[in-house]
């Protein structure tokens, strides 16, 4: 078959990339080679466009013992323990086919922990979506929760946090980020390599079918009308299939006749196979007629580049055949020996013996493009970062905001969603969805672990630098206010075309911005991943950097939640408000505006912040902690008591700097950074405060638990009197009631 | 004692049992792999919740062909105490060792959440530690919990004080609203007419310490300890 230019065209490679694969063969690629250069070039696998920028952030650690480049990063716990941990997109699948395409992301994240010798324990999401006003957007967020649900739930891992936005800039395009956190034991952890000559390569797992076909490829493009023309690309999940997996490959672990496994994610057979020959600097032969096949008559190009689900390629060692392929056995899956290793360091591919690719591994892995792509501050930041609150009119009243923004689906409670996840299967889950950090025993250990993932992409989108910094800093303040010290990071960078200068420039400036944030934060980044081209229509999302953050709790008993405990305890604000609207909840849910400048943040500070809330809580001095994050001080407030039947009444002090007549509006819903709500006994306040002031971090006491309502007053005069049963209920209900008037109305 | 505790392939809360057992109560337990053909001398045995062969038929529907089942059958129709939780009460519905069947839950989602349950039989070896009408904060984790009977087989069941577990809301009430899934009489567990078999949807082994929320399951544990040691119930060998 001769390569024309369309050819090479709908393969997504440019003359450019084509001339460099020729001259990486010395000859013209076959059509099998054409593909796999296609996939493994693909902006999903190669990173072409990111990983220059990438090697900025600071991935070492005392704790790290795996960074990027495998399957996961993993970190010391203690005990001989190592948390396992990554979080990975699957955006375009979920739009195109939402169900399945947010169930097959929970699969892959879930391979990738167990492949690194991990058993998983726990899962979170990171979810965006359009306006729920829009049917088509209910009907996606709907699937994609219950793709999630079906998945997680059946193998048996639980769904312990998360957090969902709503943007209309996500209608086309909803973000679908699966964060799997494992443990495995410190010096047993497997890597993802091919080494020693002769060793066999097995296949196992479900059949190759051809499902899933440039997935990779069409991931790394932008969707239009045409999409739903897509959905063949999009995989099928089989969750029991993967719980044998699962299991299997763990007691294959167990032994060591085991030399490296990877999953056969995006770029199904090509990536796995050329990928652990890379990193062990070895050869890969394989025959593709020997590959397990649902279907009759496929291809080597189609058997190579199928994406089908469930399926692993591991290398044992010679002579341990036997030992391998029998526990295989045990749970009716059946290890398929296709290949072996070699000296070459090339993926050859037979068909039947015939060899239909031949290719040195590091011109598909190592040697793929990188491009440092021209970058252009955006123009629109030049009106959004203008914010005249007098030309919106006159403020509206606190009371009608507060309602506004508790039913406001970023803010509401979001149990209709974390109801049909089982969060609790395993029995670890020290601190249950909706409140915050997950936190999860670690069994065996007085340890636990808690577990955070945020982004505003909203702060982002008005300052990539700055806006990436909160990211960072939000999920570190939310597992710190578990009690947990930060000790590891993995990120999901969201973000539209790259080609687009501007779009270019906001992923460059978050980058920089995280890696600040990290360095500061003391919390390397140990792996993650890229989603670009997020766009549809030429519409890009808000840039979306989403931040996963594993932190330590030494003991598992002082554990702090955010819920207030009981009347008369003493209410604590630990750092500083100010008249900072940018970018806010209050902003867009009342005035429908994404505009101003996000919220300061100093870094040390937060630190200092972090330090305490660690402290206070191993000090047993914290009976709550709750962090202020959109809609400010007066949300938070008002989240640690729902569920709580306790209310609460404080009085806090005017903002300086308000805008004539938003003084009260600042006071309560400003997002001002590194604030966390806190209370403690009566006799602990004063401990308390000296904690807060040898640390350096401002903190007043500002009122008492107790009654049935929710009280605020502002330096003495109040703003806000509610039942809190009345916000509660609006609050529990208003997204259940979003998705049931939807379903009468159908 | 010890606890025999079925590892289906699919079974996802084996080792939860297994973990409430041995580390909470502080007895023997052992997984038996559901294609052994003994359950070496254990005293109890526990069906866990999961998705035994995937379940993608009808929860439960495989299940009830894996070898160990001729043997839990054995040891049920001997009078050794059963306990089926979750996936593990679809299979004793599968196998006929209890009546009736599961639906889809009226709402078709999946459904995780604390509930409240009213033990109402305390004459089977699970809950003969509680005193009769006793609330039980646990929690529910099923896609299909939604109990259903033919009329004159819900009519005996009820006739012969085979409901064991009703939701009821947290004052004890039964009402619609505190009944998860659509269940016929708001019914969560039941046993045989032998009483030695019990199957419920809600999670004991996921309430027995009061970190995890609520440590109202371990009664049923205690309870059958009680009744095996005291020779209540066995299963004559």
């Amino acid at each position: 078959m001769t390569i024309t230019n369309d050819l090479i065209a709908q393969h997504g490679l440019t003359a450019d990339e084509y001339q460099r694969i020729v001259e990486a063969l010395g000859r013209e690629p076959t059509l099998t080679e054409l593909g796999a250069f296609s996939v493994m070039w693909s902006e999903h696998c190669s990173y072409k466009s990111s990983r220059v920028h990438l090697k900025t952030l600071p991935t070492t650690g005392k704790r790290v013992l795996q960074g990027p480049g495998e399957n996961a990063g993993a970190v010391d716990i203690g005990d001989g323990l190592a948390a396992v941990f990554k979080i990975e997109s699957h955006n375009h699948p979920s739009f195109i086919e939402p169900y399945q395409g947010a169930a097959t992301g929970v699969g892959g994240i879930i391979r990738d922990i167990f492949t690194m010798g991990a058993r998983p324990i726990a899962l979170l999401n990171s979810l965006r979506f359009g306006s729920l006003d829009d049917p088509l957007v209910r009907r996606t967020m709907a699937g994609v929760v219950a793709g999630i649900a079906g998945y997680g739930n059946s193998i048996g891992i639980p769904t312990v946090g998360g957090e969902i936005g709503f943007d209309d800039s996500y209608t086309g395009n909803p973000l679908v980020n699966v964060f799997c956190l494992g443990i495995a034991q410190a010096g047993e952890i497997i890597k993802a390599v091919a080494s020693g000559a002769g060793n066999p390569v097995y296949y196992v797992g479900a059949k190759t079918g051809r499902d899933g076909i440039h997935g990779a490829t069409m991931a790394s493009a932008e969707f239009d009308e045409n999409s739903a023309e897509k959905r063949p690309a999009v995989q099928v999940g089989d969750p029991f299939m993967e719980k044998l997996l699962l299991e299997a490959c763990l007691e294959v672990m167990r032994t060591d006749a085991l030399v490296g496994i990877q999953d056969m994610g995006a770029a199904g057979l090509t990536s796995s196979s050329c990928e652990m020959g890379s990193r062990g600097d070895a050869g890969v032969e394989i025959d593709v007629s020997l590959v397990p096949q649902r279907e009759s008559g496929m291809t080597p190009y189609e058997i190579m580049l199928s994406e089908s689900q469930e399926r692993m390629l591991l290398v044992a060692k010679q002579g341990r055949e036997a030992d391998v392929e029998r526990i295989f056995e045990k749970w009716d899956l059946h290890a398929v020996r296709i290949g072996k290793v070699t000296t070459d360091g090339r993926l050859r591919v037979l068909n039947n013996g015939e060899i239909v690719a031949d290719i040195p591994n590091k011109a598909l892995t190592d040697d793929a493009p990188r491009y440092r792509r021209p970058v252009a501050e955006p123009s629109y930041l030049k009106t959004t970062q203008q914010l005249d609150l007098a030309a919106l009119g006159p403020p509206p009243q606190s009371r009608d905001v507060f309602r506004r923004l508790l039913a406001s689906p970023g803010i509401a409670s979001k149990r209709w969603v974390y109801r049909q996840y089982d969060h609790m299967v395993r029995t670890n889950t020290l601190v249950l969805p909706g409140m915050g950090a997950g936190v999860v025993r670690i069994k065996g250990t007085t340890r636990a672990l808690a577990l955070s993932v945020d982004c505003n992409g909203r702060f982002v989108y008005l300052d990539p630098f700055l806006g990436a910094q909160h990211a960072v800093a939000e999920a570190a303040r939310n597992v710190a206010c578990a009690g947990a010290l930060p000790i590891g990071a993995t990120n999901c960078l969201n973000f539209g075309n790259p080609e687009k200068p501007e779009v270019m420039w906001q992923f460059v400036r978050a980058v920089e911005g995280m890696g600040a944030a990290c360095r500061a934060l003391d919390v390397p980044i140990t792996g993650g991943n890229v989603s670009l081209y997020n766009e549809t229509d030429g519409r890009a999302v808000l840039p979306t950097p989403v931040v996963g953050i594993v932190g330590l709790i030494e003991d598992a008993e002082r554990v702090v939640r955010r819920l207030f405990r009981t009347g008369g305890d003493v209410v604590v604000l630990l750092g500083e408000s100010r008249a900072e609207l940018g970018g806010s909840e209050y902003l867009k849910v009342m005035h429908g505006q994404v505009c101003g400048v996000p919220p300061a943040l100093d870094l040390a500070r937060e630190a200092a912040l972090q330090r305490l809330l660690v402290d206070s809580a191993a000090a047993g001095v914290l009976h709550s902690a709750h962090d202020c994050a959109e809609g400010g001080f007066a949300m938070a407030l008002a989240e640690c008591c729902f569920d709580s039947t306790v209310g609460v009444s404080v009085d806090i002090p005017a903002v300086d700097g308000a805008d004539a007549g938003f003084a009260d509006i600042a006071a309560l819903f400003a997002e001002s950074a590194s604030r966390v709500l806190v209370s403690t006994s009566a006799d602990g306040a004063t401990d308390l405060l000296a904690r807060a002031s040898a640390a350096g971090v401002p903190a007043a006491q500002i009122g008492v638990v107790g009654g049935d309502r929710i009280r605020i007053t502002v330096a003495g005069r109040p703003v806000l009197d509610e039942p809190l049963a009345d916000a509660e209920r609006i609050w529990s209900s208003s997204l259940e009631r979003v998705f049931e008037r939807a379903r009468a109305v159908a | 004692m010890k606890f025999a505790i079925v590892v289906f392939p699919g079974s996802n809360c084996d080792h939860d049992a297994h973990y409430a057992a041995e580390h909470v109560l502080g007895q023997q337990a052992e997984l038996i792999w559901h294609k052994d053909t003994s359950l070496r001398g254990a005293d109890a045995v526990v069906l866990p919740g999961g998705f035994a062969h995937g379940d993608y038929l009808r929860t439960g529907a495989i299940a009830r062909f894996s070898p160990i089942m001729q043997e839990v059958r054995r040891f049920a129709d001997a009078g050794g105490p059963v306990l089926g939780i979750c996936n593990g009460f679809q299979v004793l519905l599968e196998a006929g060792l209890l009546p009736g069947a599961m639906l889809r839950n009226a709402s078709l989602h999946f459904h995780c959440e604390h509930v409240h349950v009213k033990v109402e039989q305390t004459d089977t070896p699970f809950t003969l530690m509680c005193p009769s009408g006793r609330l039980l904060k646990i929690p529910v984790a099923h896609g299909e919990g939604n109990y259903y009977a033919e009329a004159e087989v819900l009519v005996r069941v009820e006739k012969n004080r085979q409901v064991v577990f009703r939701y009821v809301d947290s004052s004890g009430q039964r009402t619609a609203e505190a009944n998860p899934n659509g269940s016929l009489n708001n019914i969560a567990g039941i046993c045989n007419e032998g009483r030695n078999v019990v199957g419920l949807m809600p999670h004991p082994e996921r309430a027995c310490e009061l970190a995890l929320g609520s440590a109202d399951g371990l009664v049923l544990f205690e309870s059958v300890v009680k009744a095996v040691t005291e020779g209540a119930f066995a299963a004559s060998r």
